[in-house]
């Protein structure tokens, strides 16, 4: 049990990193995206959007407070 | 044209990994001893070809359209992890990273852990050696996997990682001591903004999106993710701390 939750937080930590919000709006702004596609809207410019608008905003949060 | 990313993608991130791991076995090999360090990053290599062998052909049997939502989700993903840590260092929020202090902490940890022989081997030795070499270049192994398979060449990839191990070595071999001068930072936007571009492009594509001009248009996600990250740069600028000296600074002052 020790082993596998050590393998999962590595992965964790590996994949996802320091803020897990970006990983959740990168499968939000996807699946948003891959809806519009189905309904034959144009959704190109989505995901460029999407990506540095969580960029923008992990990076307010971090820089807000405290130095990291 | 996204051959020559997916090169330049694979030996900027090697590049940075392998300075990393060769700080962690230069400083053990110098103060306990080569012989269980070098076994350590042996079995260390020996452990990620298996995985790169194992995870390499399991993913060119996932159809194209999934293997590209997946990998260029996790891609993203992670190459959002690294362009947010570089922009973090770059404007001084986030320490940079020193070889030169690494290694001399490495070094006066292994100077002070005790000595505890397994099958003929110093254990603390192999075992930093190892974890060093294992952790670092599972990075690698995961971005020259996910990006190749989904570039369909995954030998293409591994030509740059291998050219990045050829450089770092051999410069390691010859000045025998951390590659301090190595602009890590810099190099670790440029995969952060290549990363996040393939990302974006290829996790679209794979839920259906028409990119305007098809792969040319990644061209333009790349300017969109470059620009966008140097002004990001310039309008998080830490202005109560010194700015991390060059030529890590590069990226920000060429904005």
């Amino acid at each position: 049990m020790k082993f596998v939750i050590a393998f999962v937080h590595f992965w964790y930590d590996f994949v996802v990193g320091d803020d897990w919000q970006v990983a959740v709006g990168v499968l939000v702004a996807i699946g948003v995206t891959a809806g519009l596609a189905h309904g034959d809207i144009a959704a190109w410019w989505l995901m460029p959007i999407a990506v540095i608008s969580l960029l923008s905003y992990s990076l307010w949060r971090a820089t807000r407070g405290a130095p990291e | 044209m996204s051959s020559v990313f997916l090169i330049l993608a694979a030996f900027l991130a090697s590049s940075v990994e392998m300075v990393e791991a060769l700080t962690i076995v230069l400083a053990v090999g110098v103060t306990r001893g080569w012989r269980s360090t070098l076994v350590g990053v042996v079995v260390a290599l020996v452990a990620l070809a298996v995985v790169v062998g194992a995870l390499g052909p399991a993913l060119t049997l996932v159809p194209i359209d999934s293997l590209r939502v997946l990998v260029g989700v996790l891609l993203l993903i992670f190459g959002l992890q690294w362009l947010r840590k570089s922009i973090l260092r770059a404007t001084g929020y986030k320490a940079l990273h020193d070889e030169e202090l690494i290694y001399e902490r490495e070094a006066a940890e292994a100077r002070a852990a005790g000595h505890a022989e397994k099958a003929g081997l110093d254990w603390y030795s192999f075992t930093l050696a190892f974890k060093g070499v294992f952790l670092e270049g599972l990075e690698v192994a995961f971005i020259v996997v996910t990006f190749g398979s989904s570039q369909g060449s995954i030998p293409l990839a591994v030509v740059g990682a291998t050219a990045a191990l050829i450089i770092v070595v051999g410069v390691g071999l010859l000045v025998h001591a951390p590659l301090s001068r190595v602009p890590e930072n810099s190099m670790k936007f440029v995969v952060g903004v290549l990363l996040t571009t393939f990302g974006t492009f290829w996790s679209a594509e794979g839920v259906g999106v028409d990119w305007p001009g098809a792969e040319l248009s990644l061209l333009g996600v790349l300017a969109f993710v470059l620009a966008a990250s140097l002004a990001l740069i310039r309008l998080f600028q830490r202005t109560d701390v010194p700015l991390p000296p060059m030529p890590d600074r590069i990226v920000a002052v060429e904005s």
